[in-house]
């Protein structure tokens, strides 16, 4: 099968320079869409069905779209690449940044001419220390070599673009606390709308993409719309970074086509469980994705068909829970990242979330009740979408509410026994 | 009073926004680079050359899990508590380090060489358990591995 994103990954995971980028074909896809309008590359984005890599799915070109443009549309407009990974158990876009530095500045480049940005700010995690040292120096090349700064390789198009390296929070993740982040507040969410495209950063029209969704644009402006279709194995086009961890053989990250069935992932290409232990469940997406059990091995990944199984995609990079981890363990892991990272805006999330977490710690340490079931799938209501500010408490409780669905009586005999089985 | 390298770094940094509040994030690490913490006293100079109220100030920066408002030691130890980590065995390497180490997570050992803190995701769940020790990744932990790496920090 066809790589893309992966294509110039080195055995090493030493990164390509310019040179040997631009050998192995890059920046061709740039040179390409220069020649083009701008709203003719968003066009191409919106034909090629490219839905957004970091968990929610939203179609790039229509999010493009909705930017202002022409010549009495507001200046500075900004691209904001969001690569600030902080997803539990997501590890595919420190991939992308680590071994392909200049496919991610290439494909900033061609989004930001789309929507005829001034600036584009790169959002990296702090920890990714590796990543922004790469970063950094393609950037220098890039610069160098007039593929940025002004009058970009003659066409009359400028663009700016930095590296800011994050505080660390995960709200930083969240489109709007991420504007905020860059502007150098406390990354609490925004009221929407107005909407980023419109009314983003510093108040001015911006976009704000995941790294993965970035890698790809000019490998379709390249290629069209129709060969990106072709390379999936759905409805939702391209190729898709999946990922296991947990006590899988070989834990990992490989680029496969779109809709590739969790079972191919988990079998094939991480080898199965461990030695010894059962497969449980696993979370598709990262932490703030229902779980999901055997009877969901054949579901393909991709956006439609994972929501149909009652998760999300999310970003793809699963987590797998073999038979001697405790899932009520398991979920009060999940529930203390999630109240640490709450960043105390609305009170569904601040108190839910650390309710929650009480409640599971109890249940771990011999002290639950009965009573506790129905308090957590209360939470679990309580921080559903529309009673929270923004994404964190529903995705928070996403695993919450499927583990008490599918692992209903391994809450029921901690209860019991007043005691963790596991321990 | 900020050093004329701090104040420089931070000078750099102002030229990629429109407004100087934007770094002021950035200009915290670069003081904490330098510093290894970001004192009250640092805090109040940084406030003054962004042109921001000190209780703004430190509102951000106690907001995130990188800027140190309190001394740490002289190699900062990060252990992932996330999820993949607790199924390949966090409980493990947080319990050889709290005990080697003699300090529980959050605290400093009394010669000042180590300070030991929970830290979220590290994003290399593929090679699990996993911690930074300053700006250095160190996956694929047991308890051996862990007692040479920390041979290497003096």
């Amino acid at each position: 099968m066809e790589k893309v994103l992966t294509k110039d990954l080195q055995p090493d995971g030493t990164p390509l320079d310019l040179k040997g980028y631009e050998k192995a074909g890059g920046y061709q896809g740039l040179r390409k869409a220069l020649k083009m309008a701008p709203k003719d590359v968003t066009e191409i984005i919106k034909t090629s069905n490219l839905r957004g890599r970091g968990g929610a799915g939203f179609p790039t070109g229509m999010k493009w779209s909705f930017v202002p443009a022409g010549k009495d549309a507001p200046h500075p407009k900004y691209l904001c690449a969001n690569a600030d990974e902080m997803e539990p158990g997501t590890f595919k876009d420190r991939l992308l940044m680590e071994s392909m530095p200049h496919q991610l500045i290439e494909g900033m480049i061609v989004a930001a001419y789309a929507i005829e940005a001034d600036i584009a700010y790169i959002f990296l995690r702090g920890e990714y220390i590796l990543c922004a040292e790469r970063l950094r120096r393609a950037l220098a090349e890039a610069y160098d070599n007039h593929c940025l700064g002004k009058n970009i390789l003659g066409s009359g198009y400028s663009l700016d673009m930095h590296l800011h390296l994050s505080g660390g929070r995960y709200m930083c993740g969240e489109e709007t606390g991420l504007l905020n982040a860059l502007e150098g507040k406390r990354a609490n969410p925004r009221t929407k709308p107005p909407f980023p495209q419109t009314s983003g950063l510093f108040g001015k029209p911006t976009i704000v993409q995941n790294v993965e969704t970035l890698c790809n644009i000019h490998h379709i402006v390249n290629n069209g719309p129709d060969w990106f279709k072709g390379l999936s194995k759905s409805e939702d086009g391209g190729t898709k970074l999946y990922g296991a961890s947990g006590k899988v053989k070989r834990p990992g990250v490989w680029e496969l086509p779109m809709g590739t069935t969790i079972r191919e992932i988990l079998e094939e290409h991480a080898g199965g469980m461990k030695e010894g232990l059962k497969f449980r469940g696993l979370l598709p997406g990262g932490a703030s994705t229902d779980f999901l059990v055997e009877q969901h091995l054949d579901v393909k990944m991709d956006f439609g068909e994972v929501q149909k199984a009652g998760s999300r995609m999310g970003t793809g990079t699963m987590i797998i829970m073999d038979d001697r981890t405790c899932p009520v363990g398991m979920v009060h892991n999940l529930e203390h990242f999630f109240a640490q990272e709450s960043c105390g805006w609305c009170t569904p999330c601040w108190s839910g979330l650390s309710w929650a977490e009480r409640i599971l710690k109890g249940l771990e340490e011999g002290q639950g009740q009965e009573a506790d079931l129905e308090k957590l799938s209360f939470l679990c209501r309580f921080a559903a979408p529309g009673n929270t500010f923004c994404a964190l408490a529903p995705g928070a409780v996403e695993p919450l509410q499927s583990a008490l669905k599918y692992f209903r009586e391994d809450f029921m005999q901690h209860i019991r026994e007043k005691r963790c089985p596991w321990r | 009073m900020l050093s004329p390298e701090e104040r420089q770094e931070i000078e750099a940094e102002i030229a990629h926004y429109p407004d100087k509040r934007a770094v002021c994030i950035d200009a915290m690490k670069v003081v904490q680079q330098h510093r290894g913490w970001v004192s009250d006293e640092a805090l109040r100079d940084v406030a003054e050359l962004l042109e921001m109220s000190v209780d703004e100030l430190d509102s951000v920066a106690t907001f995130y899990n990188l800027i140190f408002r309190k001394p740490v030691g002289r190699h900062v130890i990060m252990v992932c508590d996330s999820v993949s980590c607790w199924i390949m065995g966090y409980d493990r390497v947080r319990e050889h380090l709290t005990t080697r180490l003699g300090i529980k997570l959050g605290e400093t050992t009394p010669d000042g060489r180590f300070t030991l803190l929970p830290i979220v995701c590290l994003g290399t769940c593929d090679h699990a358990p996993a911690m930074m020790v300053d700006s250095d990744l160190h996956r694929d932990l047991d308890t051996e591995k862990i007692d040479s790496i920390l041979e290497k920090y003096k």
